[in-house]
């Protein structure tokens, strides 16, 4: 990894005075999949947004750089912005069929970002649609490509959808849970598309998610976020294999084996994630934490393993992770 | 599209078609005066303004020196059927303009409104309420007298009383659609502004504003005839409903007729056009479907 396409330096993102991403550092490198992991409301969407430039109103970013291929996004400005956005950053969501325009030939949609930045002609941007809903393995290109989302499946929506981000050839891909609004067999099919067309024009992706199947499935490093900060971040084997955060543990956990005996009951990890208002000072985890005393009211550093490289964590115990069981 | 799924092929036309049976009668009444309409100078008998002071106030069907006045004559001479022909172009001719103009203008604002937010709704939705709590007659009354009669002014002014209608319309479809995901996808593909204006979300809204468009055209229709019975339309000798309506008024006693064709043609072109309307907004609104087939 040499330069990394997107490399995020402690940002934070503002809401009502209080920083619901608070401090986040990642890169994501040439053609590399990074997944960002963690609960619903730990800040992984804003961390999207803030990266898009399009946080919801009542946010900001508060501090901190979002660099990408060197140029820092916070400051360059809305309408910089807006000519980066689809062609060099593009994103997918989790509502594939409603992300479509109902009205608007599949055709047109996919094209759209060449429309909207390149100057290209409605013949050369219809070819080049159709040629990428070809490569995202939709059959009969030509003639999907007349037709209107009602008309498709909720998988080639997906497919529609990626076709239209990678169209342009971004620098980098973010894929806000993908696969959660699909059945299973389904998700396997985007998953593998996703696989296959990473590296097409070197496109990095940046995938959020909390499905630790997706994760193990095509990220190549992984970043655990647990309030608004991430406290682990690792290759994807180093993750699962040495899992060096009790929160990582606990989460990995929770995931239900297919072989062995069946003893108990699913874990959980005990307790919720508390509301944003009542995030404890310091390790944001020691409410739940098994491990955590007195130290863990100072914020933990976010420190390499030693003997692991490229491995972070940000706990106090590290020595006494390996106890949980 | 022959390659569509033939289920949808097959089914969504019947559909249509038999909620379209009850009101193709009024589409065909309705085609009818745009037809006498756009052929006015072909098919009306005789000039609608030459008088002939010896056939005056005569009956329908009176023959006098070659010249048949089929629906009878008014009170200068001139014949009533050509008159009514012509009059059918300034009632549909002042209701299309009046209707595209107060129509763009409406929807334009108020999916400005329903997209900018801040400041832009604040502004142009106040302004649609101040204008619709204003009676409609009497504000168009009042900016005719303002800018004296004839029919680029009753358009202008049916035009300026009417937008808001559209503007509420089109403010409250883009503040749904605005949250729509493909809406925000659009922008996360960085399309600007107008073109999420304008290729995303008008499409999108273009149903509702259809409906009002046609239930304001039958309004439209109406109050040119108002204006013009007041004098205040199409000046004379100009043929329009209106203002024959208000003359005839003088002679309903003696000379019914008058007063009485182009009241029956106000009556079958807004009646049709509202009843079109009507089964438009079920068509195109599948929630109110269900009133129809009772």
């Amino acid at each position: 990894m040499a330069e990394a396409v997107l490399d995020v330096r402690d940002l934070a993102v503002e809401i009502d005075g209080r920083n619901v991403v608070d401090g986040v550092s990642l890169e994501v490198g040439r053609s590399e999949v990074v997944a960002l992991v963690g609960e619903s409301g730990c800040g992984k969407s804003m961390i999207a947004f803030a990266v898009m430039g399009l946080l919801p109103a009542v946010a900001r970013v508060d501090r901190g750089q979002i660099l990408l291929g060197g140029e820092d996004l916070v400051q360059i400005g809305e309408e910089a912005m807006r000519q980066v956005r689809g062609d060099r950053l593009a994103m997918i969501f989790q509502e594939p069929v409603s992300s479509l325009n109902p009205l608007m030939k599949v055709g047109e949609q996919v094209a759209e970002s060449l429309v909207v930045h390149r100057a290209v002609t409605r013949q050369e941007a219809w070819g080049k649609a159709v040629e990428m809903l070809r490569k995202v393995g939709i059959p009969e290109p030509e003639r999907r490509a007349g037709q209107l989302p009602a008309e498709l499946s909720g998988g080639m929506c997906q497919r529609v959808m990626i076709a239209s981000a990678l169209i342009s050839r971004p620098r980098l891909l973010i894929a806000d849970e993908p696969t959660t609004a699909l059945d299973v067999t389904i998700q396997a099919q985007i998953l593998n598309l996703m696989k296959e067309l990473r590296g097409f024009g070197d496109t990095a992706i940046l995938i959020i998610t909390h499905d630790m199947g997706v994760v193990a499935d095509i990220a190549d490093r992984v970043c655990v976020m647990y309030g608004g900060r991430i406290v682990e971040a690792a290759g994807v084997g180093e993750t699962f294999a040495r899992p060096s955060h009790p929160y990582t543990r606990l989460l990995l956990g929770t995931i239900p084996k297919l072989t062995g005996e069946r003893k108990h009951l699913l874990r959980s990890i005990e307790g919720t994630v508390p509301d944003i208002a009542e995030w404890p000072s310091g390790c944001r985890f020691r409410t739940r934490c098994p491990l955590a005393d007195e130290v863990c009211a100072e914020t933990p550093p976010f420190l390499p393993i030693p003997g692991d490289p490229g491995h972070h964590s940000a706990c106090w115990h590290l020595d006494k992770v390996g106890e949980i069981a | 599209m022959n390659a569509m799924p033939p289920k949808i092929a097959a089914e969504r036309p019947a559909r249509k078609r038999r909620r379209l049976a009850p009101v193709l009668p009024f589409v065909l009444v309705f085609l009818v005066f745009v037809l006498v309409a756009l052929l006015a100078p072909v098919i009306a008998p005789y000039e609608p303004n030459v008088q002939n002071l010896l056939g005056r106030l005569k009956p329908p069907g009176t023959v006098i020196r070659g010249i048949t006045y089929a629906l009878g004559s008014d009170e200068l001479g001139r014949d009533l059927l050509s008159r009514l022909i012509y009059g059918a172009r300034m009632s549909l001719a002042a209701a299309v303009l009046s209707v595209m103009l107060s129509g763009a203008v409406g929807s334009v604002l108020g999916m400005a409104a329903g997209y900018a937010r801040g400041w832009v709704e604040v502004v142009v939705m106040r302004i649609v309420d101040i204008f619709l709590s204003v009676p409609a007659v009497l504000l168009a009354i009042i900016t005719v007298a303002v800018l004296g009669p004839g029919f680029i002014n009753v358009v202008l002014v049916l035009a300026l009383t009417r937008w808001p209608r559209y503007a509420r319309v089109a403010y409250g479809q883009t503040l749904s659609v605005a949250n729509m995901p493909y809406v925000r996808l659009a922008r996360f593909m960085g399309a600007g502004r107008l073109r999420i204006l304008f290729v995303h979300i008008l499409p999108n809204i273009v149903g509702p504003l259809t409906v009002v468009a046609t239930l304001e055209f039958g309004l439209m229709v109406l109050f040119e005839a108002s204006l013009s019975f007041l004098g205040l339309g199409v000046q004379p000798p100009t043929a329009s409903w209106g203002a024959m309506l208000s003359v005839g008024r003088n002679y309903v006693s003696s000379a019914w007729w008058i007063a009485t064709f182009p009241g029956v043609c106000l009556f079958l072109l807004v009646l049709s056009v509202n009843l079109i309307g009507d089964s438009l907004r079920d068509i195109l609104d599948p929630k109110s479907r269900t009133r129809r087939t009772r």
